[in-house]
């Protein structure tokens, strides 16, 4: 995988390893988020030989081999830094799918979707803080590390809940264009005076 | 109710106006916060979140229903009693904190205490102690417009807890604070909850909602679901 690729070859460029250590120091410097077998590890560093990118010294008194970055690496992995990371194209995101779907029928209840939803995904923003809250001494270094990747699955999860607040508006305010052209202008009268509050469409007014 | 219930809401209603202009802010709404319990209220913009918050309170009184703080219903309160409990169970964090710029951070902190009859070295001392909690200690005699917007609102936290007041309401305390001091500030709010008070924490920020135990989303002035944290980490530790 390109970013493990790219990740191994950064740490490389810092000072040469074994590969056991290599795996170790991915790890800790990414909280330890996302395992990696070592055999992971000796595919991806014998890739990056073939492709000139790392080298590696005889075996010492035990056979392991110290891996040490090579100049055209060292450009490899500092172009990586420096480049921002452009997303694949977006999957089918089954959510905003469902979302759309559902809005298109005429007898769901899209807000109770949306709510269903952001209490799920609230749930987790809450274990996530919680796992965070639960942490140490935020400024040492593995615990920064870990932070940067717990912060980024945190501001991910916060972007769904905003995502659906700003689609129960949308959905609202077009029911509520769609009601009021049903209507005289004006005379909204008869049930009531109206509730400014009350812009959500309800089961079965639509 | 029990000990460790600090604020019970039994269908709490706010309606303003009467017949056909009337406007329902909360229409039943029920609430419990339990000593060690921070408990978050989301919403939109008109949901009656704040309304809530001032009713819990005993800011304002409901049309309907019945507000329980720590075992005394606010409803059998005369005035001065009502004052009396606010002054000592209540402690309240708002988004522009609220300080008096004339008084240090230890006699901002202490002023409660003082206006409840302390004698001043005592209620100095409690404030000292509650700066030290949020880590201000050093801080004690500056002015707030010598502290950053993040240590104003520890100073206010410290204001809000002092004295063994147990029931904090903390309307958008992050709103006016950058990322990383609010979530400072969200630390401490839990680190005082989880060291026994309970809280009530209004925000339309899902991210700092995520720091509270329960988050109740309000919808029209009702309850429209609720979110529990679970107790199991979701996430290895490394």
């Amino acid at each position: 995988m390109v970013t493990i690729k790219n990740s191994l070859l950064a740490l490389l460029c810092e000072r040469p390893h074994y590969g056991y250590e290599l795996r170790q120091e991915f790890e800790s410097r990414t909280g330890s988020t996302w395992p990696l077998n070592i055999g992971q590890v000796y595919t991806t560093l014998d890739r990056l030989q073939r492709d000139g990118l790392v080298e590696s010294s005889a075996g010492d008194a035990e056979g392991r081999k110290v891996w040490h970055v090579t100049p055209t690496g060292r450009d490899v992995a500092a172009g990586w830094l420096a480049r921002p990371i452009t997303r694949p194209a977006p999957s089918r995101d089954e959510l905003a799918m469902k979302l759309a779907i559902a809005a298109s029928l005429d007898d769901v209840d899209v807000p109770e979707i949306i709510q269903a939803q952001r209490e799920a995904t609230a749930r987790m923003l809450q274990d996530l803080t919680r796992t965070k809250a639960a942490g140490g001494d935020p400024a040492s270094p593995h615990e920064l590390a870990w932070l940067l990747v717990v912060d980024s699955m945190i501001f991910q999860a916060e972007a769904e809940i905003r995502w659906l607040d700003h689609s129960e508006q949308r959905l609202s305010d077009a029911a509520g264009r769609r009601h009021s052209r049903g209507r005289i202008a004006g005379a909204d009268s008869e049930e009531g005076a109206p509730n400014p509050t009350a812009i959500t469409p309800r089961k079965g007014e639509r | 109710m029990s000990d460790q219930q600090l604020l019970r809401l039994d269908g709490v209603s706010m309606h303003y106006g009467v017949g056909a202009t009337a406007v329902v802010a909360l229409a039943g709404v029920d609430l419990t916060v339990d000593r060690g319990e921070l408990v978050a209220i989301m919403g939109a913009s008109g949901s009656g979140k704040s309304t809530l918050l001032t009713i819990a309170g005993g800011l304002t009184k409901p049309t309907g229903g019945e507000v329980i703080v720590d075992g005394r219903w606010l409803s059998e309160l005369d005035p001065r009693q009502l004052a009396a409990l606010r002054r000592r169970t209540l402690g309240f964090v708002f988004q522009d904190f609220n300080l008096v710029p004339a008084l240090t951070a230890l006699e901002n902190v202490s002023l409660p205490l003082e206006l409840d009859g302390w004698k001043t070295s005592k209620a100095r001392r409690a404030a000292r102690d509650a700066l030290g909690v949020v880590d201000l200690a050093d801080r004690a005699n500056h002015y707030p417009d010598d502290l950053s917007g993040g240590q104003q609102q520890r100073v206010a936290i410290a204001r809000a807890v002092v004295g063994g007041r147990s029931l904090i309401l903390a309307d958008e305390p992050t709103g006016a604070l950058d990322s990383t001091t609010g979530e400072l500030v969200l630390r401490m709010l839990r680190h005082r909850v989880d060291a026994g008070a309970g809280g009530i924490l209004v925000t339309h920020d899902p991210r700092h909602a995520a720091w509270a135990d329960r988050i109740i989303f309000l919808r029209d002035g009702r309850v429209v679901g609720s979110s529990e944290s679970e107790t199991v980490d979701t996430l290895a530790r490394p």
